[in-house]
């Protein structure tokens, strides 16, 4: 596993020279302008994003990570149609930690290797199509050669060339060493959408034949010759620091422990097999000194946002017209508070790395979203902290990224491998550091806490004049960012806007519905509760908050929630088509099934539209039953309608955990939640029926990991409300028993 | 101490702690890393097996007291992938992430060995103690309809 060469982003396509057996062809792209020479052939292969074989294999190697969402067979197949690759030939790798995979997050100017903000189709998408094409305009022109024809007269299917005079055909892999000698055409034309049989197709996953055998390989699964486990305790508040470690004698005395390694804020306990460790860990009596953590609780945390919400520091997020003056001129407001908790992201693979320190250089197998970037954004990923760590120059380090046993946001942290990296420093063996469900759960970067004002003042027409909103939550960007680094220059970064954290808004300053005075603004509260991205981030609160409220505002109108949208929505065709797919699919205008109602909500997020109309009962003990949900999504020109179908059957399922479960509660800094049974996960019985229906599309593809979360909560909650007339403003839902 | 283990048709020596649990001496002693650790209590299911032919949770059960009762992992269930609710699985493409899909496996197997034609409440029964975070569950229902040779 050696080091691999980098190279900067280049605006050309290259092929270079042979490795091995077979013959690379790799393909970059230059940013801006500082790209030099590409170093030499043998140190591309791992940075290609495409390795044709003699044999006619065709390698396409994945620079995002495989969490569950079907990155790696969306952009094979991608790549394989510009290609006319012979599908059943495609197999792909996982590429390395390089700048070669770089992409730019919407929000951010900088690029970087990271899965994130359902990016991995819709960033790569030009990309890969340019690479295929490129490759296959090579291919062809080898053969044309070959044959001594023309170019044109040459046409490609399924992984071959045909000469179409003669009826000669050659197979990709004949032509590797032939293709890979010539120079490298530029600007190849794409193919016209219409010509696409790899595209739109509802193909198998790559990666699902290893998964139900079980021989995928996960972090947890990771064997390095000479490994060892460790179980960390951490510090039980956020914050904290190890004051006193009592029982190290005695950890040491368990058979198998190696050593107790002491951080600044935890504990390792090393030993040769892992229940050596956690045997070992029991045993440790450690003292924290917890520093001001402690002072923080949910009852006081929950106050501080109500105050924050009637102070006056706000900044403002959006701003249309003048909703304060129309606000303060009514008799008639309508006015809500909304909450949603803090939550956990719960991954099914614990949080673990493998590191090994040695001879001045670091490797490390990690389940990350985030192998590399700028080191001002995060210390620089999951390479950037393991030079850190260690002591080492980020050349010296070895990022190998595994399958991701779920990722959901948790992994765009890196904590872990700064924790095993330290952990390894101590030892001169790779070490395993495995996380238990508890330290999962208890040290996690938390979906932020949020609360919510919202005012408006209906037209004579009974749709809103005006609206406001004001969002108190804590930042999720400052973590990223060190804290000597001022508003204006995270701004530039595009961190902030205006001041603002723009996931701490969106959803609700991208207000979709015409109102002509808008006003959100949004209160920073800053406590030492470290918070991350989680699943559609702040879609994932604010749609609950506006789709809500919005339905709110029809039924104070008297209005049809669907046919209040349909007004609103007039002059965005896309979001309305989305709208009345779900609503026709869901047999909205007729009446649902005795004892249940129906609710909707449509969100637009990551590039998508996704509407969902939940049909809910409510059970005598007061428990809200999802029966069965239709869900429609414009995602652009859809890659593989069954990836997408299964995206948005678990944001469904994940978006309905957290409505009807989730909630972290915080103690004296520390979290009171351990394990599934006090942190609830929906279970098969409580899955609804999940119908989706996709929009066809010919626009540039959209995300589809994340878009399906943000409608469900407030879809289940305005059923809730049709069907009880209880308006559900804070998450988790929580209905009484009924008579 | 030593123990001899019963696992997967073969008799395996293990030397380990008499309260290692199962799931830790099959990931980390014997190298059998399809078997997956999810919660250490019972709760989740990721770690299913069968002892003697039940869906058991190999992290509630310690070494010293597993004896000469059969284990089967999923290295053992097929060794090419071909067990029928292996395959329905292929065909419904259940798997997202799949961490917890070789759990749900086991968990169907053994339902459909005793139940070999469940209902959809059979299955919210057998299937109640493993989670799935990706939310595969409408997909691992119809595969199970399908493993057992009805309408998917």
């Amino acid at each position: 596993m050696s080091a691999h060469g980098e190279f900067t982003r280049r605006d050309f396509v290259k092929v270079v020279a042979a490795v091995g057996a077979g013959l690379t062809l790799a393909v970059y792209f230059e940013g801006c302008g500082n790209g030099g020479p590409p170093p030499p052939a043998g140190e591309f292969a791992p940075d290609a994003f495409l390795r044709l074989s003699p044999d006619g294999g065709v390698t396409v190697v994945i620079g995002r990570s495989e969490m569950g969402q079907g990155a790696s067979t969306g952009l094979a197949m991608i790549l394989a149609e510009e290609l006319d690759a012979d599908w059943a030939r495609v197999r792909f790798v996982q590429g390395p930690a390089s700048r070669a995979y770089y992409i730019a997050l919407p929000t951010s100017p900088f690029p970087l290797q990271i899965t994130g903000a359902s990016t991995s189709i819709r960033n790569s998408w030009a990309s890969m199509r340019q690479a295929g094409a490129t490759a296959r305009a090579m291919l062809v022109a080898a053969a044309a050669s070959r044959w001594g024809v023309a170019v044109a007269s040459c046409s490609t299917a399924s992984g071959t060339v045909r000469n179409d005079a003669s009826g000669e055909w050659l197979g990709y892999g004949a032509l590797v060493a032939e293709a890979a000698a010539l120079p490298v055409p530029k600007d190849v034309p794409l193919k016209d959408p219409k010509e696409f049989r790899i595209i739109g197709q509802r193909l198998d996953r790559l990666d699902n034949d290893a998964k139900v055998r079980g021989t995928a390989t996960f972090g947890i699964d990771v064997r390095v010759p000479g490994m060892v486990y460790a179980s960390v305790e951490r510090s039980p508040v956020f914050g904290g620091q190890v004051g006193s470690v009592g029982g190290e004698a005695a950890a040491l005395a368990v058979p198998g422990v190696l050593k107790v390694v002491r951080l600044k804020d935890r504990v390792a306990v090393v030993a040769e097999h892992y229940w050596q460790a956690v045997k070992g860990r029991r045993v440790l009596n450690i003292s924290w000194d917890e520093g001001r953590g402690a002072a923080y609780s949910s009852a006081g945390i929950a106050a501080e946002l109500q105050a924050l919400l009637v102070s006056d520091q706000a900044r403002e997020a959006r701003k249309v017209g003048d909703a304060a003056s129309v606000l303060a001129g009514s008799t008639s407001t309508i006015d809500a508070a909304y909450e949603a908790p803090y939550l956990a992201h719960a991954t099914m693979e614990p949080q673990n790395c493998t590191a090994w320190v040695h001879e001045g250089k670091v490797e490390v197998w990690a389940p990350t979203q985030f192998q590399m970037g700028p080191g001002f954004l995060s210390k620089g990923g999951a390479r950037g902290v393991a030079a850190d760590a260690a002591g080492v120059s980020t050349s010296d380090v070895t990022i190998n990224t595994t399958f991701l046993g779920g990722g959901f946001g948790r992994r765009l942290e890196v904590d872990y491998v700064t924790e095993a990296v330290l952990v390894a420093k101590e030892l001169d063996r790779p070490v395993q550091v495995i996380w238990s469900r508890e330290d999962d759960i208890q040290h996690d970067y938390y979906r932020p806490i949020t609360a919510h004002a919202l005012s408006a003042v209906l037209g004579t027409d009974g749709l809103p004049l005006a609206w406001r909103q004001r969002i108190a939550t804590q930042s999720i960007i400052r973590n990223w960012t060190p804290g000597w680094v001022p508003d204006f220059a995270m701004s530039l970064a595009g961190a902030l806007e205006h001041g603002v954290d723009t996931s701490a808004v969106e959803g609700s300053a991208d207000l979709p519905y015409a109102v002509p005075n808008l006003l959100v603004d949004w209160r920073e509260l800053s406590i030492p509760v470290p918070v991350g991205f989680w699943r559609s981030v702040g879609h994932s609160q604010n749609s609950f908050v506006t789709e809500s409220f919005l339905d709110e505002l029809a039924a104070a109108a008297g209005q049809d929630p669907v046919a209040y949208r349909r007004a609103l929505l007039k002059d965005d065709p896309r979001m309305l088509a989305v709208l009345e797919l779900a609503a026709v699919k869901a047999g909205w205008e007729t009446p649902p099934p005795e004892g249940r109602a129906r609710g909707v909500a449509v969100v637009r997020s990551f590039g998508s539209i996704v509407a969902e109309v939940a049909e809910v009962s409510v059970t005598p003990a007061g428990l809200v039953r999802v029966h069965r949900v239709t869900c429609a999504v414009d995602c652009g020109t859809p890659i593989n309608p069954g990836l997408i179908e299964a995206q948005m059957q678990g944001g469904v399922v994940f978006g309905l955990t957290a409505a009807l479960f989730g909630e972290i509660t915080i103690d004296k800094g520390r979290v009171q939640q351990h394990n599934f049974y006090d942190y609830e996960m929906v279970r098969m019985a409580a899955a609804p029926v999940v119908e989706v229906h996709i929009v066809p599309s010919a626009e540039a593809p959209g995300g589809v990991g994340e878009p399906g979360v943000p409608p469900i909560a407030p879809a289940v909650a305005n059923a809730v409300f049709a069907l009880t007339g209880e308006r559900m403003r804070k998450l988790p839902i929580r209905l009484v028993a009924r008579g | 101490m030593q123990y001899s283990l019963l696992i997967n048709g073969a008799p395996t020596s293990v030397d380990a702690d008499p309260d290692t649990p199962l799931l830790w001496i099959l990931r980390d002693h014997l190298n059998l890393t399809g078997t997956k650790f999810g919660c250490g209590v019972g709760q989740c299911g990721a770690c299913t097996i069968h002892l003697d032919g039940e869906a058991t949770r190999s992290c509630q059960w310690i070494v010293r007291d597993v004896g000469t009762r059969a284990i089967t992992t999923i290295e053992g269930l097929s060794d090419d992938g071909s067990h029928p609710v292996q395959q329905a699985w292929l065909r419904e493409q259940v798997p997202q992430c799949g961490y917890c899909q070789v759990g749900q496996i086991m968990s169907a197997a053994a339902l459909l060995t005793q139940t070999p034609h469940p209902s959809d409440s059979d299955i919210d029964t057998a299937m109640a103690g493993n989670i799935c975070r990706c939310g595969t569950y409408e997909r691992i229902r119809r595969a199970i309809h399908r493993a057992a040779g009805g309408a998917a």
